[in-house]
């Protein structure tokens, strides 16, 4: 990486870099590489998303047509639940070991860097619950169209979970208890609408209407996240480090 | 002349201000109370389709309107609080809080109520109440975020954080929660009765402004408790006479 | 080339400092000294830019310096009580994200010389987990000797090293104010700084 010195710093000393991309590139990068190192933690993640699954059909008469009625919610709700539990480790490690201090002092602007760490936060848990889905759609016996649409809805619409999240992870660190049921409280409501185009784009499917309105509106919620959150996050920040 | 209106924005000043305003607006409150509500249940003639019932509607609908209205109000004073860093916006914003909360919830329970007889059923995940109560996970949240930081610097400035995403987001829940109950419910339960009779809406109007008043009388009491609680070494609050004739 | 005038701190409700300043030329240092409790910590974060002062300004080369500003955060390098390490990385590892993170080009020969510089050349490939809080602390060192900031303000910078390791914490305070830099110490050691170029500043005295 070549890097110029900034204006008002001596030639002597070490040149500050700058760009938007170059932080980004730090955080996934990095982040990926950790999350690397401690796949233990993200193999439990998924199982946790599969158990949570596999527990409503026993919790009811496992009937062919009633489980093809409720996978799609139940899909995402698991999912949401999923992203739920892995974002209090999105800045709480790095604020507990100081490096969030570093990262807010860095050249880079924070929302880059932050929203490098969402995209690798969503690599590693809502990239994988998109794959994943299909084969938990058999056991609610979908269909293959509605099955496509599944893995579409949530590969646009896991994404935004984790924006939101991690404007809902930065204003709840170093909290009392963690955080974690807090989180939950700030951050379910926030998702309702991704819930209900992205469990509606698939029933829409099943009703015979297309699934494009619904993707369509979660595509332009993504824009609307990925325009959004990271200034959010990046004062939440801020705020926690004060 | 421009009135200097940054003067008020200093507790020391707003202080005395909140303090003279409160009477007003509580006794305005009570007035426009005691006539909407003999508007709404002495002189607007009974429903022809829900009889006596429907009343409950002046306490629902302006309820209702308060609880988002109030939601505004608060992420208002939260950008305020982030673009000027002004401390009584942070205060007045937490002050609103806890009266949304309850606006929101009067809306909930007396949707219910209303309900009950109309629907038959005390809750329909109707589109208007799925959404309210989604508002009431937001106001609980953003009261839950103070409570939870503790400090009230950080809490202002994360509460308004908050606030501000919750505002962009509740046309979208609202839109989004519409748009499901369209897709599952194909009849919808919509208030009855468009035609609505003059003296109804004028009942419902003053009801509304009632409301507001009294929010406006409330918000200012609680802001002011604050104000002492947050700025109790400051010397404004040692100098306020009922301070100095306690010692 | 730092100053800061009529800072003030508070912490919740409690005023810590008021009416603090000073004004440090090139290869001068500031000394922060004074009991637990009285706002070393806080000033030296409202100097790297962390947090904002509840009074005063802060100057930089002349131009007053808001928190996070971006002259700020291209010219301080802050060390504070948390070392910044992820045990899952290793020495090297770790001081290459960090050089990175703060802007700096990275070359592995000089990373491997800042390592070797602060005794830890042969441990460079250990997880961050396996070392003591001292070696910890060296990787610190070894990062604000690749970066080479020109304003360094570190917050107990002693801690947890040994009689070596404070050596090569003066080693690295006397090379970067001979360069003409200008550091920020909250720490009661001495570190063999000659008087003419240490301010002190005693909080809560």
């Amino acid at each position: 990486m070549a890097a110029t010195a900034p204006p008002g710093v001596e030639a002597a000393f070490g040149a500050g870099g700058d760009g938007a991309l170059a932080g980004l590139r730090w955080a996934v990068a990095r982040d990926l590489r950790l999350a690397m190192r401690s796949r233990a933690e993200l193999g439990v993640q998924l199982l946790f998303y599969v158990i949570v699954v596999a527990l409503f059909p026993l919790s009811m008469t496992p009937e062919r047509n009633l489980l093809a009625t409720m996978g799609p919610g139940v899909l995402w709700v698991a999912a949401l639940l999923a992203s739920l539990l892995s974002l209090p480790r999105l800045f709480a490690t790095d604020h507990a070991d100081g490096t969030l201090e570093q990262i807010a002092l860095s050249p880079y602007p924070l929302e880059a860097l932050i929203a490098g760490k969402v995209l690798a936060h969503w690599l590693t848990t809502g990239l994988p619950v998109a794959l994943l889905a299909p084969l938990l759609a058999l056991q609610y016996y979908l269909d293959g169209e509605s099955v496509g649409v599944l893995v579409a809805g949530l590969l646009l619409g896991t994404p935004i979970l984790s924006l939101l999240g991690a404007v809902g992870a930065a204003l709840t660190l170093g909290l009392r208890g963690g955080g974690g049921s807090l989180l939950a409280l700030l951050i379910l409501p926030l998702y309702v609408p991704v819930l209900i185009f992205g469990a509606g784009a698939v029933d829409s499917v099943r009703a015979g209407l297309g699934a494009t309105a619904n993707l369509s509106l979660l595509g332009a919620g993504l824009a609307l996240a990925l325009v959004g959150t990271p200034f959010a996050a990046a004062a939440a920040v801020r705020i926690a480090l004060d | 002349m421009a009135l200097n209106w940054t003067r008020y924005a200093s507790p020391a000043s707003f202080h005395p201000l909140a303090g003279k305003l409160i009477p007003w607006f509580g006794w305005g409150a009570a007035v426009l109370a005691a006539i909407g509500l003999w508007l709404g249940f002495a002189v607007a003639p009974t429903d022809f389709q829900q009889g006596e019932v429907y009343r409950i509607i002046f306490i629902h609908v302006p309820s209702a309107w308060m609880s988002m209205f109030l939601y505004v109000v608060m992420a208002f004073w939260g950008a305020l609080l982030l673009a000027f860093n002004t401390r009584l916006s942070g205060m007045m914003a937490q002050a609103i809080a806890p009266t949304g909360a309850l606006m929101t919830f009067l809306a909930l329970w007396t949707g219910a109520l209303w309900g009950r007889p109309t629907w038959g059923t005390y809750w329909a995940w109707d589109a208007r109440m799925t959404s309210e109560l989604i508002l009431l996970f937001l106001y609980l949240g953003i009261i839950a975020l103070r409570q939870a930081i503790g400090e009230a610097r950080r809490a202002d400035r994360a509460c308004a954080v908050l606030s501000l995403v919750g505002v962009v987001n509740i046309p979208i829940i609202y839109y989004s929660v519409q748009w499901w109950n369209t897709l599952h419910q194909g009849a919808s339960v919509k208030p009855t009765g468009s035609s609505m009779e003059a003296t109804m809406l004028w009942g419902m109007l003053v009801m509304s402004f009632a409301f507001w008043f009294y929010a406006i009388a409330v918000v200012l009491s609680r802001v002011r408790s604050i104000m002492l609680e947050r700025e109790r070494s400051a010397a404004w609050v040692a100098a306020l006479p009922e301070v100095g004739s306690a010692r | 080339m730092l100053e800061a005038h009529d800072l003030a701190g508070r912490r919740g409700h409690a005023d810590l400092f008021a009416g603090v300043g000073f004004r440090l030329a090139a290869g001068e240092a500031l000394v922060v000294t004074g009991p637990n409790g009285t706002g070393k910590t806080t000033l030296l974060r409202m100097l790297a830019g962390l947090s904002a002062p509840a009074a005063g300004e802060i100057r930089l080369n002349g131009n007053k310096v808001a928190p996070y500003s971006q002259e700020l955060r291209s010219s301080v390098a802050y060390a504070g009580h948390l070392p910044a390490l992820k045990d899952e990385l290793t020495a090297e590892e770790n001081l290459s994200s960090l050089v990175q993170l703060a802007g700096a080009p990275v070359a592995v020969p000089e990373l491997r010389a800042a390592l070797d510089a602060v005794a830890l050349g042969r441990r460079r490939n250990l997880p961050a987990r396996v070392l003591s809080a001292g070696q910890r602390r060296r990787i610190g060192l070894a990062r604000l000797a690749v970066l080479r900031r020109p304003v360094l303000v570190l917050d107990e910078p002693a801690t947890a090293l040994d009689a070596a390791g404070i050596d090569l914490l003066a080693k690295l305070v006397h090379e970067h104010l001979d360069r003409g830099g200008v550091a920020v110490l909250a720490t009661h050691q001495s570190l063999g700084l000659e008087p003419e170029r240490v301010r002190s500043l005693v909080l809560g005295g």
